[in-house]
């Protein structure tokens, strides 16, 4: 089977500047992948570049099948089948819990009634908030209200989760609920591909672990990676010396 | 220095007053509505990726803006005539004054719309929802929400400034009141009344507004914001 997420030599400058300068790696289903490294090394840019909210300068990307880098790719498909989650949790103000989660199903994937109610909350079951459905966001703590975006994706029944540093605006106490519900669905199956801060976590959780340096993939390897750096880069990014 | 006030002939014309107020009610209403509906498609049209769409209506926007109502009234009321299309004054002036609140409204709204988060915007792309669709369940409500206050007082100023309509032979409340005055000669006392009729009618405006504002704002009920 080929790999679900393929990236082959991207590059993408915003003006002058070179962000991704090369980016080549594979993710095979069910494939749990931590991306890591200086702020500024290309990682949001990258995440951004599977689903086409950044367009690439050059390269191949393919992702569950759409070949993203074709300026024809069909939008609607890919985001279908690519749920994205951001460190701001960009809830929709207006809308309750319930209401956030079922947009996309009603909308989008244009399902019943019926459908939509089992479907938003089955995926709010999964992230634990089955007794916010009627409150609004700024109701929610922000690890509650992250939780509720990651239903939000996942109520699209999405083939590939991305996490672009999902926790880094909550305190260490909201951080942990997050990523136990992120742990829970990589247990699951679900192909993730996370941009984060928490080593633990990607040690972890993550199945190889990615670290980014000026617009590259510098390193990959499985968790033990971080203790035994092949590069002086890396080396320095975990703190050793 | 001493006026005696007499309100009696004045008042006597209430069946007069009535008529005025209910074509002023009429006018106000419909040039709302519509006026409404135009500012937020060309709000959206302003904002659009297409730049001869963009470009005409904020070319419409500026045009409005930036010349007296009356003018426009004019143009509108003899255009119609140019074109040797027949229609009545009260036509005319609807379709001034909709043209001219949908001028107002569309920068009122379009401010209300670039306010939005980006980040929100994104996350509805992300939904697979289509950009028609993401102003319709994620922008709209909460552009309107953000500059309602703005726009009840546009409609509001609307209702008064319909008052010009008189000016090409409008049977509104303003024209109404120079018939009066010419009957009775109490001008003071029928423009008194007048404007005491203008302020009510403001007024019952803006508690409309303030309910259909409630109606439509669901978290700020529920929350119980207020505006
Ligand atoms: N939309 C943009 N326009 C211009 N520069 C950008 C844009 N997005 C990111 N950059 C720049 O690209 C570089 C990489 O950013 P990013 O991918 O966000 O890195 P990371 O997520 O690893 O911190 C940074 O120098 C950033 O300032
Ligand atoms: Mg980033």
């Amino acid at each position: 089977m080929s790999p679900i997420i393929e990236i082959n030599d991207v590059h993408k400058n915003f003006g002058h500047l070179k962000v991704l300068n090369g980016v080549s790696f594979d993710i095979e289903r069910g494939e749990v992948v931590a991306v890591i490294g200086r702020s500024g090394s290309g990682k949001s840019t990258m995440l951004r570049s599977v689903n086409r909210l950044e367009k690439i300068d050059r390269g191949r990307l393919v992702v569950c099948g759409h070949v993203v880098s074709d300026p024809s790719v069909d939008l609607h498909q890919l985001r279908r089948d690519v749920g994205i989650v951001f460190q701001s949790f960009n809830l929709f103000p207006h809308l309750t819990v319930r209401e956030n989660v079922a947009l996309g199903p009603r909308v989008a994937r244009k399902l019943g009634r019926a459908e939509t109610a089992k479907i938003s909350e089955a995926a709010l079951a999964r992230v634990n908030l089955l007794e916010k459905l009627d409150v609004y966001p700024e109701q929610l703590s922000g690890g509650q209200q992250q939780r509720v975006a990651i239903a939000r994706s996942l109520a699209m029944e999405p083939q590939v989760m991305l996490f672009d540093e999902v926790t880094s605006a909550l305190d260490p106490y909201l951080t942990g609920e997050v990523l136990g519900v992120m742990e829970d669905l990589a247990r699951g199956g679900m192909t993730m591909l996370v941009v984060t801060h928490e080593m633990e976590f990607a040690k972890r959780v993550a199945n190889s672990i990615i670290f980014m340096n000026e617009g590259r993939v510098w390193e990959r390897g499985p968790g033990g990676m971080l203790d035994d750096p092949q590069t002086l880069e890396l080396r320095q990014f975990v703190g050793k010396t | 220095m001493s006026y005696q006030f007499e309100f009696a002939d004045v008042l006597e014309q209430w069946p007069l007053f009535l008529k005025g107020i209910r074509l002023t009610v009429q006018l106000s209403a419909l040039a709302v509505v519509f006026g409404f509906v135009v500012g937020l498609l060309t709000a959206i049209g302003r904002r659009s990726d297409t730049p001869w769409l963009a470009w005409s209506c904020g070319a419409y926007v500026e045009a409005i803006r930036n010349t007296p109502l009356l003018v426009q009234i004019f143009i509108v009321y003899f255009g119609f005539a140019a074109l040797g299309w027949k229609v009545s004054v009260f036509s005319a002036a609807t379709a001034a004054l909709i043209i001219n609140l949908g001028a107002y409204t569309c920068e009122i709204v379009r401010a209300g719309m670039d306010s939005i988060n980006k980040g929100q915007i994104e996350a509805a792309e992300c939904l697979a929802l289509t950009k028609l669709q993401i102003y319709r369940y994620v922008i709209l409500v909460p552009a309107l929400e953000k500059v309602f206050p703005a726009l009840a007082s546009q409609f509001v100023l609307l209702v008064l400034a319909s008052s010009v309509t008189s000016q090409i032979g409008a049977e509104d409340l303003t024209a109404v009141a120079s018939r009066i005055q010419s009957e009775t000669f109490r001008s003071f006392e029928t423009y008194i009344t007048v404007a005491i009729i203008y302020i009510v009618l403001s007024y019952l405006a803006r508690v409309l507004f303030w309910a259909v504002g409630l109606i439509v704002f669901k978290r700020r009920r529920r929350l119980g914001l207020a505006f």
